[in-house]
């Protein structure tokens, strides 16, 4: 847009007569359309059409014995009370209580520290912090599985050394806790990237304002350097919401190793997979999959409604 | 997180794929098939000596071998051979291109999913399927048809015993239990004496509980092949059943840990458990996991109820070769799965050298399967026994025409209360209401005794 909007002004200094104006103008809007085009169809077969048929789907039932029938939102109305789908949303509430602080509170501060410019090394240990989220999902999963192991895992052969009980991290009471640390793990340096890009873009005139006025480092980080990447923040709190309610890679493969502990609706998404791989219900799970992008639209729009509002107590403030 | 915000789109994209196809083909149960007057030799002959290429789909490793043999008899036919995955993978790629139209010819389907498959499946008595019936061990064979019609050969099956070291219960000093009741004194000693675990009761197998109702004479499922099926879970047998364990699990005697991930291979070889109650195509097993305990290994039949009566057993796994009544070239393919697992040498290769227990009698009796001593269990004819106790299971045993569910709420409901060591009965009746639900659901008559 910048460089049409460059050669249109470009176009009337140099006093050409309107017509030829358009013609370019044209020329260029079909060259624009031409370059979405490919990204446009992608969209619509891969994205739009795949969405509304789901919708469609969603309104059906089919039955081995019965066939096909439109039951209308007899599927929603079934999935609000459906205790597997509620209990999988709450967890994923906790989930999202528990973990999102620890793992954005751990980014923040190394993104922080680094941002100091007091870390040695800081390059080798910016880097050995993001590595894990290079790691794919499915390889971090089965290194943690074997860490955790009950029998043969390091964590529980270091507690027996030690005398003690291991506790088993694969139990139904540990594993939230357990795919709670894989993710942390897992997330903490690709928020921290952000922020840390987010810190590198501050003026620097700012601190020097701040230290004349005699603040410290803590003072600048939390009255200058938290409030100018407020955005960035509020940016990986709306991904990570997205993220934790849409926690699937994980529990999908430790059910492996821990089949009871996770079942076959740990998560929403986990759920919505097994009813329409195993129990066969596609029509079911394509009306869980519309709640869970409902939940996750209104927790999502609470937080950046509420961190607006208080952006706005600040400045009225 | 990024990559993450994708993945309700792509959940919601395999879904619509899947169901697109679920549209386009058909979805209405038929058991009926055009074609029920027997094939007469002559057709078989020209189909035979046309050129024909069918597509096989199978798990059993170096099934080329076999496939080698029959396309060495029938040469005009080219056998086109895929592993899609092992049970429920494949079965999920199954209905899926059933429901595009693109199914193969023939599919390996283990017995207790024949049900669930048998609308899609070709009877194949007028293949010449009931002219080899006679062949096969008599309890294997209602496994594979139902109301007269066959839905597939046998390949291979797995009558349980139960496998154990016998150097741990030599050193807890204690006999070979013939008894649930011996088995549950002697677990007390193993715990005492030496630490280990009788076996292991993994909370995610409901396949081999399930073999244990069904010695102990439960009935858990069944189905009239049309519209009625009959779920009695939690059956006063079950609940004997479930009882049992729920005093060995909370006495802390078995172990809990669910079988075949690595945690479990490591148990089994470091003596952690010190037995496996094993179905027959256990004993290979064993030996390609824990190659180092051997010798110290014995095969006994299951401990019994009583002392006195019967002997019983049950089945935990095995399956049949099925042709798909969508299969354009039937004889071709029904002839292939008869081959296969009927023709002697075939059905020999697939015993030695890939260790299937075969229910072909000529196979089972041979001496170069019958009479293999294995050295991992100490020069014990192991093929042998399990023969034996292949002739102690009842035969009358159902399935559902939804074990997939069955058995995935199995881990939700027992399995669960198995690893959680909490009450197995109240997990039994859990079990009973979810596969209820789910029948009724799906449009079935339910009866529940």
């Amino acid at each position: 847009m910048s460089s049409a909007v460059a050669s249109k002004t470009a176009a009337a200094a140099s006093g050409h007569p309107p017509r030829r104006r358009n013609e370019s103008r044209r020329n260029q809007t079909v060259a624009a359309y031409a370059l979405i085009l490919p990204f446009v169809i992608v969209f619509l077969a891969m994205l739009v059409v795949p969405l509304v048929y789901s919708g469609v789907l969603s309104f059906f039932r089919t039955q081995i014995v019965g066939g096909t029938v439109f039951v209308g939102l007899s599927n929603y109305v079934q999935a609000v009370t459906d205790p597997l789908f509620l209990g999988g949303v709450g967890r994923m509430g906790l989930f999202l209580v528990i973990q999102v602080p620890i793992m954005l509170i751990f980014a923040l501060f190394f993104a922080l520290a680094l941002d100091s410019g007091r870390v040695r090394a800081a390059k080798f240990i910016r880097l050995a912090i993001f590595v894990p989220y290079a790691v794919p999902a499915v390889v971090a999963t089965l290194l943690w599985g074997y860490i955790y192991g009950s029998n043969f895992g390091p964590i529980t052969q270091v507690i027996s050394a030690l005398g003690l009980q291991a506790p088993n991290l694969l139990s139904s009471n540990l594993v939230l806790g357990s795919i709670m640390n894989i993710v942390t793990w897992e997330f903490v340096g690709y928020n921290m990237i952000i922020l840390f890009s987010a810190l590198r873009s501050i003026p620097t005139e700012l601190y020097d304002a701040a230290q004349v006025d005699g603040a410290g480092q803590w003072r600048i980080a939390w009255s200058v350097k938290i409030p100018a990447i407020r955005p960035a923040i509020l940016l990986t709190v709306i991904f990570s919401i997205i993220g934790s309610f849409q926690l699937f890679s994980e529990p999908q493969l430790l059910y492996n190793l821990a089949p009871n502990a996770i079942g076959t609706a740990f998560s929403p998404n986990l759920y919505a997979y097994n009813l329409a791989f195993i129990n066969q219900n596609i029509n079911y799970a394509a009306a869980i999959a519309f709640l869970l992008g409902l939940v996750i639209m209104i927790v999502s729009y609470i937080v950046q409604l509420t961190a607006q509002r208080r952006e706005r107590e600040q400045g009225a403030a | 997180m990024r990559s993450k915000a994708t993945r309700t789109a792509v959940t919601l994209g395999s879904i619509a794929a899947i169901s697109t196809l679920l549209l386009t083909g058909c979805t209405a149960p038929s058991a009926s098939s055009s074609s029920d007057t027997p094939v007469t030799q002559a057709e078989i002959t020209k189909a035979m000596n046309t050129p024909t290429t069918i597509t096989v789909w199978s798990w059993v490793p170096n099934f080329s071998t076999e496939v080698k043999q029959f396309e060495a008899k029938y040469p005009k036919i080219t056998v086109k051979l895929s592993n899609v995955g092992q049970g429920l993978p494949e079965y999920t790629k199954l209905r899926t291109a059933i429901k595009a139209g693109q199914g193969p010819d023939v599919a390996q389907i283990e017995y207790q999913y024949i049900p669930s498959f048998q609308s899609d499946l070709q009877n194949l008595v007028p293949y010449g399927a009931d002219k080899i019936k006679a062949d096969y061990v008599s309890s294997i064979w209602g496994q594979v048809s139902k109301n007269g019609a066959v839905y597939g050969i046998p390949q291979d099956f797995g009558p349980m015993g139960n496998l154990y070291r016998s150097d741990i219960l030599k050193k807890a000093g204690v006999t070979p239990p013939a008894t649930w009741a011996e088995y549950a004194t002697a677990a007390q000693t193993i715990k005492d004496k030496t630490g280990s675990y009788i076996s292991d009761m993994p909370g995610n197998d409901p396949g081999q509980f399930v073999g244990l109702l069904w010695q102990a004479g439960g009935r858990p499922f069944g189905y009239d092949g049309k519209k009625t099926v009959t779920v009695n879970i939690d059956s006063a047998v079950d609940q004997k059943v479930a009882t049992y364990w729920n005093t060995l699990i909370q006495k802390g005697l078995v172990a809990v840990d669910p079988d075949f991930d690595n945690d479990w291979y490591q148990g089994l070889a470091s003596g952690k458990y010190a037995g496996w109650l094993g179905a027959a195509w256990g004993p290979v097993f064993l030996q390609g996991t824990v190659a180092k305990t051997s010798g110290l290994w014995t095969a006994s039949p299951l401990p019994q109820y009583s002392a006195t009566g019967a002997q019983t057993s049950s089945f935990w796994g095995g399956s049949a070769d099925s042709v798909l009544n969508s299969s354009k070239n039937k004889i071709a393919a029904a002839e292939f799965t008869k081959f296969v697992n009927h023709d002697s040498t075939s059905s020999l290769t697939l015993a030695t050298k890939q260790s299937l227990f075969p229910p072909l009698k000529a196979t089972l009796a041979s001496p170069a399967f019958s009479g293999q001593k294995s050295d991992f269990f100490g020069g014990q004819t192991v093929n042998a026994l399990y023969n034996t106790i292949s002739g102690t299971v009842d035969p009358n045993f159902q399935w559902l025409p939804y074990m997939d569910y069955a058995y995935s709420s199995f881990n939700n409901t027992l399995g669960k209360a198995i690893a959680d060591k909490t009450d197995l009965l109240a997990g039994l009746k859990a079990w009973q209401a979810q596969v209820v639900a789910y029948g009724k659901q799906q449009g079935f008559t339910v009866k529940t005794n």
